[in-house]
C-alpha cells in the first residue's frame, strides 16, 4: 500500500515537473511549483519525515509561492522564448544526467538495512539521544544539538539571503496615503476572514515554535508561519498598514537579534567552560542545560526566519506597489 | 466500536466520492465560474465528511481536537478562497455564461 502511494505521488511529481518545463505561462508555472512542493511534502510524510514535510509545505508551497508571484507581478507573466540554440545546453544536460545515473550504479541497494547511512551515526543518535538530550522529538535533538553548528550556518545563510535581496531591491520610502486601493485590498469578506484567521495563524506559529521539542516543528517552520500571518495582513490591508505594526527597520534589528541570540548561546557555553554550542554547560544538570540551549537557539532561528521572510516580502511588495502607482 | 468503524467508513467513502465529483466537475464544467462552484461546494462537504470520519477513528484525545481545529480552519478558509477567486475574476472582467450570451445578442 505504501509503495503504491509512493508510486502514485512520484508519478504526479514527474508529471508536474514536465508540465513546468513546457508551460510558457509563468503564473501557471508558479502554481505548479506550489503543487510540486506539496506533493513532495506528501512523499516526505509517507517516508515518516514529518519535520521535513512540514518545512516543505510551509516554505515551498507557502512563502515561495507568494514570493514568486511577487516576482511575476514585477517582471511579467510570459516566458520570453530563448533566442540561442538549445543544442549545447541539451548536450550538457544529457552528459551530466548520464554521469549521475552512472554514479547511482555504485550506490548500495535502496532501503537496505546494512546501508552506510543506517550504520554511521544514526544508531548512535537513536540510542544515546534520549539519555544525552532527553527530547521526544529526535529530529530536534539532531538539528539543534548534535548538528547545532550546521543549523547556525543555515540561519546565517537565511540572514545573508535577506542582505542580498535588500541590497538588490530597495524599500521605497513612500507616504502612506499614496497606497493604491486595488480590488483585493478593499474587499470586505477578505478583511473579516483575515481578522479571524490571523490570530489563529500566529497562535499556531507559537505552538510550532515551542512545541518543536516534543512534536514536529521548530524555529524554521514557526518563523515562516508567523511571517505568513503578517503577509496575509499586508495583502489584505495594504503594505502601509502592516508597516505600522512591524516596520522594516525593526525587522532588520530582529533578524540580527536572532542570529546573535543563537551565536550568543554558543559563546556563553564557551564562557561556562564548554565548547562552542555545548549546551551541557548552560545549567547545573546537563539535561536541563540541553533543554535551555535548544529552546533558546530555536527561538533565535524562529526570529531570524520570521524577520527575513517578512523583509523579503516587503522588498518585493513595495516594488509592486511602486509599479502600480506609475 | 464496530458501529463507529462502519459509520466512519461510510463518511470517508462519501467524502472521497464528493472530492472526486468535484474534480470531475472541475474538468467537465463549461466556464470558470461553474468550475469554481463545482470545486468549492464539493470541497467543503468533502472536508466535513472526511474529517468527521477521521474524528470517529480517534479516542477523544488530542488528535480529536487537532482534527476539529483543522475542520474549523478549512470551513473558514476554503469558501473564502473560492469567493475571492470568483470575485477577482469578476474584477478582472471575466463574464459569466448568461452575460456573455447577452453581450452577443446585443452585438448582433
Amino acid at each position: 500500500m505504501e509503495l503504491l502511494i509512493d508510486l502514485v505521488l512520484l508519478a504526479m511529481l514527474a508529471l508536474t515537473a514536465l508540465r513546468i518545463i513546457f508551460l510558457k505561462d509563468l503564473f501557471a508555472v508558479v502554481m505548479l511549483f506550489s503543487i510540486y512542493s506539496f506533493l513532495s511534502a506528501l512523499i516526505f510524510i509517507n517516508l515518516d519525515a514529518v519535520d521535513v514535510a512540514f518545512t516543505e509545505a510551509a516554505v515551498g508551497a507557502g512563502i515561495s509561492t507568494v514570493l514568486m508571484l511577487g516576482t511575476i507581478a514585477i517582471t511579467g507573466r510570459t516566458e520570453t522564448p530563448p533566442t540561442k540554440s538549445k543544442l549545447l545546453p541539451l548536450l550538457i544536460v544529457v552528459v551530466t544526467g548520464a554521469a549521475l545515473i552512472y554514479g547511482t550504479l555504485d550506490m548500495p541497494p535502496f532501503g537496505h538495512a546494512d546501508n552506510p547511512v543506517h550504520e554511521h551515526v544514526a544508531p548512535r543518535y537513536i540510542e544515546e539521544s534520549p539519555k544525552e538530550i532527553g527530547l521526544p522529538n529526535m529530529v530536534t535533538s539532531v538539528l539543534a544539538s548534535y548538528r547545532g553548528f550546521d543549523t547556525l550556518g543555515e540561519t546565517v545563510v537565511v540572514f545573508s539571503a535577506m542582505i542580498g535581496v535588500l541590497s538588490l531591491l530597495r524599500l521605497r520610502k513612500r507616504d502612506a496615503d499614496k497606497n493604491p486601493e486595488s480590488g483585493i485590498k478593499a474587499h470586505r469578506v477578505l478583511q473579516v476572514i483575515a481578522k479571524i484567521v490571523i490570530p489563529m495563524i500566529i497562535l499556531f506559529a507559537l505552538y510550532v515554535q515551542f512545541h518543536g521539542d516534543f512534536g514536529p516543528g521548530g524555529g524554521f517552520q514557526a518563523g515562516v508561519i508567523a511571517a505568513a500571518a503578517f503577509i496575509l495582513y499586508a495583502l489584505v490591508f495594504g503594505l502601509s498598514n502592516v508597516f505600522k505594526v512591524v516596520g522594516p527597520k525593526f525587522l532588520r534589528i530582529l533578524a540580527v537579534f536572532g542570529v546573535l541570540l543563537y551565536a550568543g548561546v554558543g559563546v556563553y557555553s564557551m564562557a561556562m567552560g564548554g565548547n562552542f554550542l555545548d549546551y551541557n554547560y548552560l545549567a547545573e544538570n546537563p539535561l536541563s542545560g540541553q533543554h535551555y540551549g535548544i529552546i533558546l537557539i530555536e527561538l533565535g532561528v524562529g526570529i531570524t526566519v520570521f524577520a527575513v521572510m517578512l523583509s523579503i516580502f516587503y522588498a518585493f511588495d513595495s516594488q509592486i506597489e511602486r509599479a502600480n502607482i506609475q | 466500536m464496530l458501529l463507529l468503524d462502519i459509520v466512519s467508513g461510510v463518511l470517508l467513502i462519501f467524502g472521497a466520492f464528493f472530492g472526486l465529483s468535484g474534480a470531475v466537475g472541475l474538468f467537465k464544467f463549461p466556464d470558470f465560474f461553474t468550475r469554481v462552484h463545482a470545486a468549492s461546494v464539493t470541497d467543503s462537504i468533502a472536508a466535513i465528511l472526511v474529517l468527521s470520519g477521521l474524528i470517529l477513528q480517534t479516542n477523544l484525545d488530542l488528535n480529536t481536537a487537532k482534527l476539529l481545529f483543522i475542520l474549523i480552519f478549512l470551513l473558514i478558509t476554503s469558501p473564502t478562497a473560492s469567493h475571492v477567486l470568483a470575485k477577482s475574476a469578476r474584477h478582472g472582467g471575466l463574464l459569466s455564461m448568461p452575460e456573455k450570451e447577452q453581450k452577443k445578442e446585443i452585438e448582433s
